[in-house]
């Protein structure tokens, strides 16, 4: 193993297991997922035609905002305990261990919300192309979710404040990962576009969102922790 | 003189106690002469008077976009060179970047009554512009949350430079979403070419306007840099009373 990358790799296996056991709260995404889902209805009346031409929608919708709202304490917790400083002054470059950690939140969130996605298109009364299509546009859009939320989740240990300002300032950047989601999920639905075009977009904007956050959210870090 | 010169506050102030009565003289005159002009335009064939919205909501517009460039040359001044005026400038540009695009939305939205026969429609400038709005208020909020005014000004600058990243591809990726549902019955803006009649006016307007901002900006820097002198007034204050354990 190189030295660059086990340090890289004792940290995402760090990070997933404190994910999973118990007080790591990586389950609680899908349970907020779950809940907004099952809201829906109660707010658009239980209209099986309107449920399934809105329910792409409404599955990214509660999809972004489960994703966004479990990223609140990624940095903020191993600053309490003050892993966070070990981390940053190791020979690994900060950008690099971000991207690890980033990786393994995923794993631990965002990978269970694009499985639990076909069961809850049941819900939503999708046919299993259009539930195949919603949970493959969350597979490539969630990271660009993530990415975007790690300089949400490192600004939150820069300011030292977490919550509902971290949704105001990050929430209008998911714009253009919401628009293609949506979008690509109903071409491979209804058309007009073909699936291709928005899709590729949207892997695009995962690409990009991968850069702009890991460097901004390292930048954030090391302004925040002098 | 260079710009690191007037990173000292005091010169800074020095410079700009008798600059600003001189740029707020300018910006009157300016606007004398563009609101002259403005009553001297031919009302369009269709539009009619109302199309003299324009004249203040297109230099709205631009100066919405000019002050998210503004904080991001200022958030590259405080997180490239540490200069210490930049995060006043940025701090300062924020609530008046805000303003112009909310003026920009409203007299749009006035515009839009009587052209297109409501208020709001989800056209792709349209919604841009209020994501713009919705930055901007984003920033303004992180710096009213946090109270250390240099905390709140790296985070704030690494914020507006994201967003400037971002602000294009939201651009594109709302007009994209805007192509994709288009209704039929919304009015297409520009179109033919402006004629001189108008577009004289409207360049007077947004040399008008440009120095508005500049006139509020530089005021509202020189605000700042006294708030912050009271406030570590303040602070020294405090700790110098008796009973404050130092």
């Amino acid at each position: 193993m190189s030295p660059l990358l086990n340090p890289l790799l004792a940290l995402f296996l760090r990070d997933v297991r404190l994910a999973i056991r118990v007080g790591g709260g990586g389950g609680i995404g899908v349970l907020f997922f779950l809940i907004v889902t099952v809201l829906m209805p109660f707010a658009i009346g239980p209209d099986l035609a309107l449920l399934g031409r809105i329910g792409p929608a409404i599955l990214w919708l509660g999809a972004l905002l489960a994703s966004l709202l479990t990223l609140d304490r990624l940095f903020a917790a191993d600053h309490e305990d003050g892993s966070l400083d070990l981390i940053s002054m190791s020979e690994t470059p900060l950008e690099l261990a971000i991207a690890t950690k980033a990786a393994a939140h995923w794993l631990t969130t965002g990978l269970p919300l694009v499985i639990a996605t076909p069961f809850l298109g049941l819900f939503m009364n999708l046919d299993g192309t259009a539930s195949a299509a919603v949970a493959l546009t969350l597979l490539a859009g969630t990271p660009a979710l993530t990415f975007v939320g790690l300089i949400g989740a490192a600004l939150s240990v820069a300011l030292r404040r977490g919550g509902l300002l971290l949704a105001v300032l990050v929430l209008p950047l998911t714009v253009p990962v919401l628009i293609f989601g949506v979008a690509a999920s109903n071409a491979a639905i209804v058309g007009p576009v073909p699936f291709g075009t928005p899709f590729t977009i949207l892997c695009a904007l995962t690409l990009v969102s991968l850069v702009v956050g890991i460097f901004a959210a390292a930048a954030a870090l090391r302004q925040g922790m002098e | 003189m260079a710009l690191i010169d007037l990173a000292n506050p005091t010169r800074f102030l020095s410079l700009a106690r008798p600059t600003l009565p001189w740029l707020a003289g300018l910006t009157a005159a300016v606007f004398a002469v563009g609101l002259v002009l403005t009553h001297g335009a031919p009302d369009d064939y269709q539009q009619g008077a109302t199309v003299k919205i324009m004249f203040i909501h297109v230099p709205s517009a631009w100066l919405g976009m000019f002050g998210w460039t503004l904080m991001s040359a200022a958030a590259l001044g405080t997180l490239v060179w540490r200069h210490p005026l930049a995060d006043v400038a940025a701090k300062a540009a924020a609530p008046i970047g805000a303003a112009f695009t909310f003026l920009c939305l409203v007299t749009g939205s006035l515009w839009g009554r009587p052209m297109w026969g409501t208020y709001w429609v989800w056209d792709a400038r349209l919604t841009s512009v209020l994501l713009l709005f919705l930055m901007y208020l984003g920033v303004i909020a992180l710096w009213r949350t946090v109270e250390d005014p240099s905390r709140a000004a790296r985070a704030a600058a690494i914020l507006t430079l994201v967003g400037a990243i971002n602000l294009p591809i939201i651009k594109w990726s709302v007009d994209w979403w805007n192509t994709l549902h288009q209704p039929a019955s919304v009015v297409k803006l520009g179109g033919p070419a402006i004629h001189p009649t108008i577009l004289l006016p409207l360049m007077v307007m947004a040399l008008a306007f440009t120095l508005l901002f500049l006139t509020l900006h530089l005021a509202a820097m020189r605000n700042e840099i006294l708030r912050r002198r009271v406030r570590t007034l303040m602070l020294m204050q405090a700790q110098a009373a008796p009973g404050s354990g130092s």
